[in-house]
């Protein structure tokens, strides 16, 4: 190892900011609210969901600087070296002009209560500086990850589509001093680990992809946090005491997204937004899916490689992953292996990974043609919610019109996502008809005793994954027919 | 202050932008959370109950004590006076459970700490030992274990119904069951208790209801009314969950303050205020009505049941507004409906918007619904058949004559301008073509009883202040939660002083300064409120009259208040001309406003009388598809039309409308409340409990305001309450899914879709339409 920072170093605002001791378990939100007295960011859920505490953070990326929708709340501080973190309160003077998003929200009567308003202001932000005419949809999306509970949004969807026309994204100061802040961003970094704190309040953000297996060989007891959307409520919902924390998002050699040998090989720090036009230019059957992983928020934040070394039984990605028979490569200290990604999970709980051992990229065999596939995921409703379930089919047919071979995943239909083995075994080598389908639905009762639980009941989870493979039928056949949210 | 602008046209019945929308969106409006604290303040976490029922054995706080920055504990044993803080004094809401804990999630204990995390880490190294009792979580399980009530019920009988069901041709019987509703309020339950000197103490809460707060405290520690004061400028969202749920927080804040002698404030994590704090109740009604074959009621008999938690709260007014709603908009010959406040171990449900008129609505579009598929027909037809009369069949099941009926006019102009009848046309063509999705389409109609139903609520008062400049201060007994109160009395104001909104200072709530409050709360707020107001300005317009008139030697008579100022004679006098030369000649400046609502009365024993000032009506029109493989579905459209008399301000009104739609939609749809059988809500917080997105909002959106209607009373500006009538309006998207899932079938059997219908219930609701279409 080599010399170490003893600081975390960001942008607030206009102000460069370095910190020598903080907890490691530190939020952004509280960093704000109770440290720097910024109080335009609210508190509404501390758990990533309500957007309240929307704030933006900007990283260099490939040269460039992005800025991106975040929720405060799950933040942690020590997450932020070399980022500009935006907030409400860097959009307009006390005694200025409005900014032009926030005059639209004024004109538009886009606010009542008020308490969501500033991160509604910061989504709709972010939006407008890539995409100054958006359309409804993308303002949606953009919203996906903020509640309004007061103006039923559809003030602050017109708002949204209106901020042009109080000025133009060029002469917006993010947008106008780039070249500033970039170069202000540059000279943050420096390719030194970060540490900060002692002990379990220990901070860590390596240097490199060595630095990071040396320092969890060091440290196996440490918490890795890439997007922190699940460990930030370790925190604030549980209390655990995590720390020390290895921070893993902005390491280089995990952030690549390549081709190689008929595979897409995701790094396990890529979030689900970095990762979106590269998977669903791939693979167009996950467009839908992938648009309705979390909020918008979540995207930015969450990644591929923590969502399944969390091995959650209700996370998005691995059920269309594991019927794309991708596999993970695991890294402990200079070893490798790499292994189907089915056979990772082992229990609830439960995942095939050894102390001091890390998930460095899934790779995922791109499909041949001729192969059908489809992934769908139902929840109680569309946007920002968890699976009930989530079902992936894969099928290839012969010459004769029967399957040659089938894959087919499920999350949220068992303590792990699961393969349904004795649905695909009733499916194999059968004319792929409605009646093959039909004498396959029971098998869905031997691979899976859903639970019953806040999201559904188990009879709805075996109702709904067996009349998914009637759609995946249906679709592959022509008489397919889903819900749109598209305009007529 | 800028003389130029004094001659404007009058801000009333314009669409200005709410007060504090600049400060909103620059992040600058100031919540309770938000103020400065004073020096040392200290932070109150409370500990809860993990069991539904049981006995307290004992109580370890040692491991609490020591806890890193704990400055101390409070027990039950700490409140100086009343352990009970129920806001309908029956005893049976204590602070801190005491003995026995009745719910999951029910306050035991507080810990005090230096800062807020210290506060809440201790709060879960208590060591409670329970000995559990049986638990009841539902209407069903309250129902087989007796039926214990937690207030007393209500009868509602008009005509007689033996003889309406004997002269009908058909009978239908039926249960519907509706959910009940987090507020989900973005802004969690806040309180910062100050202590002053002697027995003083001020509360700075996020409170629809600062009299109650300040009643409330003042009751916990045992000092006089005049001892506490509360103040409110606005907060994050309140829709009935802060009316009476903000009471334990600004309690336990005050107990602490008092013991400790420093400042306390008390913050609940969103999952501990799901956990703790009341919801709208969900009822099961069981039904019987008697029709003819041309679909017209001649009786009703109904049963209202409802999940009321633990301890009474709300509970009766609650329930008593559901059935002054069993009418909707319906004429019923013969009609007996009675209530069933039912005691179960879950959180108190309380107030929220509409408070019980929403369910009593949903029960009885659900009979309309049974009706027009026993018959065969659009449910539209059968509402139309059973409308309220405007000269006869025109008495409500409580005894009041509706003198204001318009929602002939309202459904005909919402059915013309949302092109009802060929979209169902096209509807009913599409689903005979369409396997997987099918659509649905519904035209729902609503009338809502205006006033509070206990009678003196419906009083308000407002401090109305001219200062020597012209600038007026005002402060008045309702509080801002969102939906615009303030702006609206301050339109009144400047209308009625003549004077540029800008000259109007809106302040906070304020116990000390308008007295005895009731709570903002059954859309009153601005009848209320903005009377109450323009009585103050009345008060000092006299005597500034009066004086003008002696200074020019004129009649008060010929004195004319206009836009600007006063005119004696031909001479105009510049408000704040007026206003300076009151002061030197010493006439008093400023005034306590009052007002009453005239008219109305109720006698609940005997279930008669003038509940209601005016009705409110309004209609919507929704159209879904759902998807018969899994049952989702998505809002394709929805027209909204709303009476609201002679709008104060469109465009606040129109807001007040589109969110309540959306609220009504999500209450009906997503937002699901699931107990597991421990009795622990494990919906609590929004990863599990799904308010609607923006993307949930309907594709098409059209919402517009009934611009011929005007307030048959003199209410303020001829304006009608806005904040509960439209928030049935969701109730059409459920229809439009019924009418979906009713396709399966071929529209023979009536789809009974229960709520919350979230897609589980619709493919269930499907699959029962499959199986008993199969069989028919």
């Amino acid at each position: 190892m080599g010399e170490v920072r003893a600081a975390i170093r960001f942008i607030l605002n206009d102000e460069d900011v370095a910190l020598d001791s903080v907890p490691a378990t530190r939020t952004l939100l509280d960093y704000l609210r109770l440290e720097r007295r910024l109080k335009g960011s609210k508190e509404g859920c501390a758990e990533g969901d309500c957007g309240a505490c929307t704030v933006l953070v900007g990283r260099l990326r490939n040269g460039e600087l992005i800025y991106r929708s975040v929720n405060a709340c799950i933040c942690f501080v020590g997450s932020l070296d070399g980022a500009h973190v935006v907030t409400i309160e860097h959009l307009s003077a006390p005694d200025g002009p409005l900014h032009p998003v926030q005059q639209a929200m004024v004109d538009h009567h886009g606010s009542q209560c008020g308490f969501c308003t500033p991160g509604i202001v910061m989504s709709l932000y972010g939006l407008w500086m890539t995409s100054p005419d958006p359309s409804t949809s993308q303002v949606e999306t953009a919203l996906q990850g903020n509640l309004c509970r007061c103006t039923g949004y559809a003030p602050i969807i017109r708002a949204g589509q209106a901020i042009s026309q109080y000025g133009a994204p060029a002469v917006d100061p993010l947008v106008a001093e780039r070249a500033r802040i970039k170069a202000r961003l540059a000279t943050l970094g420096g390719g030194r680990r970060v540490e900060v704190g002692q002990g379990r309040d220990r901070i860590i953000v390596p240097a490199s992809a060595d630095d990071l297996a040396s320092a969890y060989l060091d440290n196996p007891e440490a918490t890795l946090v890439s997007g922190a959307t699940d460990v930030g409520l370790w925190v604030t919902k549980f209390m655990r005491d995590i720390g020390p924390l290895i921070f893993v998002g902005e390491i280089d050699e995990l952030r690549g997204i390549v081709e190689a040998e008929g595979a897409l090989v995701i790094g396990a720090a890529v979030t689900y937004a970095e990762a979106a036009d590269a998977m669903v230019s791939r693979f167009p059957q996950l467009a839908e899916l992938w648009g309705r992983i979390g909020g918008t928020q979540v995207r930015n934040m969450g990644t591929i490689g923590a969502n399944i070394a969390n091995g959650s039984p209700i996370g998005d990605t691995p059920p269309p992953l594991i019927a794309l028979e991708a596999t993970v490569t695991l890294r402990r200290g200079g070893a490798r292996r790499t292994l189907p990604l089915e056979n990772f999970f082992i229990a609830y709980g439960k995942q095939d990974r050894q102390p001091g051992e890390f998930v460095e990229s899934v790779q995922v065999p791109l499909l041949p043609a001729g192969e059908r596939f489809a992934c769908y995921k139902i929840s109680k409703r569309r946007d920002e919610d968890i699976s009930a379930l989530c079902g992936a089919f894969r099928v290839a047919l012969d010459a004769r019109g029967h399957v040659g071979s089938v894959r087919i995943a499920f999350g949220g239909m068992a303590a792990t996502p699961k393969r349904a083995t004795s649905v695909e075994a009733a499916l194999l080598g059968q004319a792929w008809t409605e009646t093959t389908i039909e004498a396959a639905l029971p098998a869905f009762a031997t691979d899976f005793q859903p639970l019953t639980d806040m999201r559904a009941s188990a009879g709805y989870r075996l109702l709904a994954a067996q009349n998914l493979l009637r759609r995946f039928h249906l679709e592959t056949t022509g008489g397919g027919q889903r819900l749109t949210r598209e305009v007529a | 202050m800028n003389k130029q602008s004094a001659i404007t046209a009058s801000p009333l019945h314009v669409s200005v932008p709410h007060d504090s929308a600049i400060k909103q969106v620059a992040g600058r409006a100031d919540y309770v959370d938000d103020l400065p604290e004073p020096e040392g303040t200290l932070h109150a976490y409370l500990g809860l109950s993990s069991r539904a029922h049981a006995e307290i054995v004992a109580i370890d706080l040692d491991a609490v004590r020591v806890a890193p920055g704990v400055v101390g504990v409070l027990t039950a044993g700490d409140i100086p006076a009343e352990n009970d803080i129920s806001t309908v004094h029956k005893h049976d809401e204590p602070v801190f459970a005491h003995r026995v804990v009745e719910h999951h999630g029910q306050a035991i204990f507080a810990v005090v700490a230096v800062d807020r995390e210290a506060a809440r880490r201790a709060a879960r190294l208590a060591r409670i030992e329970y000995r559990d009792l049986p638990h009841i979580t539902d209407i069903a399980a309250a129902r087989a274990a007796g039926g214990q009530l937690v207030t007393e019920p209500l009868k509602l009988e008009r005509g007689d119904v033996e003889a309406g069901f004997a002269a009908s041709q058909r009978r239908v019987k039926g249960t519907v069951t509706i959910g009940g509703q987090e507020h989900f309020y973005l802004e969690s339950q806040v309180a910062l208790a100050i202590p002053g000197e002697d027995d003083e103490i001020t509360i700075q809460a996020s409170t629809q209801h600062p009299t109650e707060i300040q009643v409330m405290v003042a009751q916990v520690l045992g000092i006089p009314h005049a001892a506490v004061t509360v103040n409110m400028r606005r907060m994050g969202g309140g829709f009935g969950g802060k009316e009476t749920q903000g009471n334990l927080f600004a309690c336990v804040a005050a107990v602490a303050a008092r013991k400790f002698r420093r400042a306390v404030k008390l913050r609940p994590d969103r999952d501990d205020d799901f956990s703790i704090t009341g919801k709208r109740h969900d009822f099961v009604v069981d039904y019987e009505v008697g029709y003819n074959g041309d679909g017209r009621i001649q009786a009703v008999t109904a049963t209202y049941a409802a999940r009321s938690g633990y301890s009474a709260d709300l509970s009766g007014p609650v329930t008593d507004r559901a059935l002054f709603h069993a009418d909707n908009a319906y004429w019923y010959p013969a009609v007996r409906v009675q209530s069933q406040p039912l005691k179960t171990n879950t959180v108190s449900n309380t107030a929220f918007r509409g408070f019980g008129g929403p369910q009593g609505i949903v029960a009885a579009e659900r009979w309309i619904e049974d009706i027009a598929y026993a018959l065969g027909k659009d449910p539209l037809d059968i509402r139309k058949a059973n409308f309220y009369g405007t000269d006869s069949n025109n008495i409500t099941p409580y005894h009041q004559v509706v003198e204001d009926n318009v929602i002939h006019r309202v459904v005909d102009e919402l059915e013309q301008s949302s092109d009802y009848q060929a979209r169902r046309r096209a509807i009913l063509a599409f689903n005979r073509k369409s396997k997987v999705l099918r659509k649905g389409i519904a035209l729902v109609p609503v009338k809502f009883g205006i006033s509070f139903t206990a009678t003196w609520h419906n009083q308000a008062g407002a401090l109305v202040h001219v200062y020597r400049d012209g600038s007026v201060h005002l402060s008045h007994g309702g509080t801002e939660m969102g939906q615009g109160l303030h702006t609206k009395v301050a339109q009144v104001l400047a209308d009625a002083f003549g004077i540029p909104l800008e000259w109007v200072k809106i302040t906070a709530s304020n116990t000390g300064k308008v007295p005895n409050t009731s709570a903002t709360a059954a859309s009153s707020g601005t009848d209320l409120n903005g009377m109450a107001a323009l009585d103050g300005a009345n008060q000092i317009k006299a005597r500034m009259g009066t004086h003008a008139a002696r200074l020019h030697g004129v009649d008060p008579a010929e004195v004319v208040w206009q836009s600007g100022g006063i005119r004696v004679g031909a001479k105009l006098m510049r408000f704040d001309e007026l206003a300076t030369s009151c002061w030197m000649h010493r006439v008093q400046l400023s005034a306590a406003g009052f007002y009453m609502t005239p008219e109305i009365y109720w006698d609940r024993s005997t279930g008669r009388g003038r509940p209601f000032y005016y009705f409110a009506y309004g209609a919507a029109c929704a159209e879904a598809t759902i998807d018969t493989l899994t049952g989702e579905y998505q809002v394709d459209r929805a027209d909204l039309l709303e009476d609201v008399g002679r709008s104060l301000n469109p465009a606040i009104d129109i807001g007040q409308v589109e969110g309540a739609f959306v609220q009504g939609m999500g209450w009906l749809t997503t937002e699901e409340l699931w107990w597991d059988q421990k009795g622990q809500l494990r919906t609590h917080a929004p990863s599990t409990y799904k308010i609607p997105l923006a993307s949930d909002v309907p594709r098409v959106f059209n919402v517009r305001l009934a611009e011929w209607s005007t307030n048959s009373k003199p209410a303020i500006g001829r304006s009608k309450a806005v904040g509960e009538p439209p928030l049935v309006l969701g109730y059409a998207v459920v229809e439009a899914l019924s009418m979906a899932v009713a396709s399966v079938a071929d529209y023979r059997i009536a789809p009974r879709l229960d709520m919350p219908a979230t897609p589980e219930r619709v493919l269930f609701a499907v699959e029962r339409m499959r199986r008993e279409g199969a069989a028919t």
